[in-house]
Parts: C-alpha cells; sequence; structure tokens
C-alpha cells in the first residue's frame, strides 16, 4: 500500500458547530456533515502527514479498531471525501493545495 | 436601487408591483437600464455567474449584467413584474452576501419592535401564520425575508416579495429576536433545536443563485454566524391566532 497524504481543499467552507463538522462544497454548494472519524480526518489533514500516521495517532487512540483495518478504512473514506472535493489526497505531501 | 425605462406603461406596472417601496434619491447605489423584449421562458433554470467583476444573469425571460465596481448594469427582459423580482432577488441575495447578510424563505413580523422570522419550505405554514397575525403585528413578507447584519445583530426588513398572501409588507425594520423553523401539529409550542440542526435548515432555505465560491463560502459562514447570534426554535402550530400567544 503506498503512502497517502491528504490535505483539506481550501476551496470549501467549513465550521464545527456543537462537535458537528459541516461542510459546504464552494464548487457546487452542496453541504456535507461529517461523522466522527470524517472530522478527525479533516482536522489532521494537514498534507504533510502521511494517512497512516494519522489513523495511528488520530484514529486507532479514539476507536478500538485494528491499524490496518482502520489505514484500509481511512482510505477509502479519503477517497470519497476527494471525490466530492472536501479533501485532496497525493502520494507526495502536499503544500498549499498542489503536491511537491 | 434606480431603474431607468423609456417605457411609460412599464413604469407605471412597477409603480403599482412595488408600491411602499418607490421613491426618489439623488444616488442610487445600483442602477440598471431596462430593455423590455420578446416573452420568454420564466420555468428555465437561472444562471449567476461572475468574470472580471460583471455579473451576468440569465433566465428564459430576462438578461441583465451588472458591474457593482461601476454600481452599474442593464436588463433586458420581458415586459413582466416576476421578471424584474427575479433579478432584484438574485442582484440582493449579491449584495448582502457580501455584506453577511441574505434573503430566507421565511415569513417575518414585528411585533413590540422585534422582528420574529418564520422558515420552511412551501406548505410549510408561512402565509398561514403570516394570515393568523393579530393587529398588533406589522408584516414584512410572507414569503422571502431581508436579513442584514449590523454589528450588534441582525435587522429584517420588508419586502415586496408575496407569497399566496399576495399582500406586500410593511417597508419597515426591526432587530431579529429569533428564528422559528416551522411545523404544522395539533397543539402550539416551541422547541429547542440542536445548532447543527438550526444551521443545516438556515442553509435550505436561504435564496443563493450565483455558482461562485468566494459568495458561497461567505454565505455560508454568514449562515453560521447568524447561528450562533440569533434563537432558532422549532414553532410547532396549530393554524388558529393562539400561536401568536408564543411569539411576543
Amino acid at each position: 500500500m503506498s503512502r497517502l497524504y491528504v490535505a483539506r481543499n481550501p476551496r470549501v467552507a467549513a465550521r464545527s458547530l456543537d462537535g458537528e463538522m459541516m461542510i459546504m462544497s464552494g464548487r457546487d454548494s452542496t453541504l456535507f456533515t461529517l461523522n466522527q472519524t470524517a472530522s478527525i480526518l479533516w482536522q489532521a489533514a494537514d498534507g504533510a502527514t502521511p494517512l497512516e500516521q494519522i489513523v495511528q495517532q488520530k484514529i486507532c487512540t479514539e476507536f478500538e479498531i485494528e491499524p490496518d483495518e482502520a489505514l484500509r478504512d481511512a482510505e477509502t473514506l479519503a477517497r470519497d471525501l476527494a471525490s466530492h472535493g472536501i479533501l485532496q489526497i497525493s502520494e507526495q505531501p502536499i503544500v498549499r493545495g498542489e503536491s511537491k | 436601487m434606480r431603474v431607468n425605462t423609456t417605457d411609460r406603461d412599464f413604469l407605471r406596472m412597477l409603480e403599482d408591483r412595488y408600491a411602499g417601496y418607490v421613491g426618489s434619491a439623488p444616488h442610487a447605489e445600483i442602477e440598471f437600464d431596462i430593455q423590455l423584449g420578446p416573452p420568454g421562458n420564466s420555468e428555465a433554470d437561472v444562471h449567476v455567474t461572475q468574470s472580471g467583476g460583471r455579473w451576468t444573469l440569465t433566465r428564459g425571460d430576462f438578461r441583465a449584467e451588472w458591474e457593482p465596481a461601476k454600481r452599474r448594469g442593464w436588463i433586458r427582459q420581458t415586459a413582466s413584474p416576476y421578471s424584474m423580482d427575479a433579478v432584484l432577488r438574485i442582484v440582493h441575495t449579491l449584495v448582502l452576501a457580501k455584506q453577511g447578510g441574505f434573503l430566507l424563505h421565511s415569513a417575518s413580523a414585528i411585533r413590540n419592535g422585534r422582528a420574529f422570522l418564520f422558515a420552511g419550505v412551501s406548505e410549510a405554514g408561512k402565509t398561514t401564520i403570516s394570515r393568523l397575525a393579530p393587529s398588533d403585528v406589522t408584516l414584512l413578507t410572507d414569503e422571502i425575508s431581508y436579513v442584514r447584519k449590523r454589528d450588534d445583530g441582525y435587522l429584517a426588513f420588508g419586502t415586496p416579495f408575496t407569497g399566496e398572501l399576495a399582500k406586500l409588507g410593511e417597508n419597515v425594520s426591526a432587530p431579529i429576536a429569533a428564528l422559528y423553523l416551522l411545523a404544522k401539529g395539533r397543539e402550539n409550542r416551541i422547541d429547542p433545536v440542536p445548532a447543527g440542526e438550526a444551521a443545516r435548515a438556515l442553509l435550505a432555505n436561504l435564496l443563493f443563485f450565483a455558482k461562485d465560491e468566494e459568495l458561497v463560502q461567505a454565505t455560508f459562514h454568514a449562515a453560521f454566524e447568524f447561528v450562533s447570534r440569533v434563537p432558532i426554535s422549532r414553532l410547532t402550530f396549530f393554524p388558529d391566532a393562539r400561536v401568536w400567544e408564543l411569539i411576543r
């Protein structure tokens, strides 16, 4: 499995309200409400921390789940969020919205 | 906003349509020259785009361009008040979005110097609750509320945009005291709404037309700012005048 980096898409608007993370796509005004795992992923998605490390440090410490399974789920989630334009994903660190 | 037309009949129609909202001022924030054209399809999709500081608004029955920096634009439209209504609504959503305000699918009214908004989709009860308002209530609209932000809160203004009530709102304003999400029921009661649900409901009822990322983001944040500053509750009501005993 290749190393994956995730970054918040700067072209969406995001707000956390009473623990609920809501995101609106600037592209088509679609509103997304993230679940707890997606919220953790969104908040940790700095473009520099590998997904594997985010899973180990932020997700596995929060939920009782095997690291390999958690990483697979996180990859699926990250790709799904990326398909909606919420996250950017790359096999290289992402700086200011672009891969190095 | 000033509109210029050489067609006297159309001018008369506008004066009649927007009675109470027509005035004269030496300077206008926005000025449009109107050209009347053949009938078009008012059911067509609305497109609102911006390029190089110029907004383009189109629907089957109108096309308009507006340059905010120059404060001027033009509208080519069917000689119908509905076409003008649509252009006015769109332009005001653009203006308000820059100021932290918005147009909202809601009835609104003033009681005891405070404005109350009643939001909901079609059939939620906006016109019903407006119709049930007692005599000490000033109706601002039964369909589309005009919300402007100011330093210490929000103001609701009357609008000429009507729903089934077909009655123009009063051209006055007041600080917004509460927003109620309407639901019809067998009794009258007010229930708290979690902040996330309130934000989703508010966003769902905002009027917004522009395909413009910057403005989408501004409107999104404006909605959350509103939720953080204005009490939002669910108003379940049985359609008789007693519901207004809760609105004070």
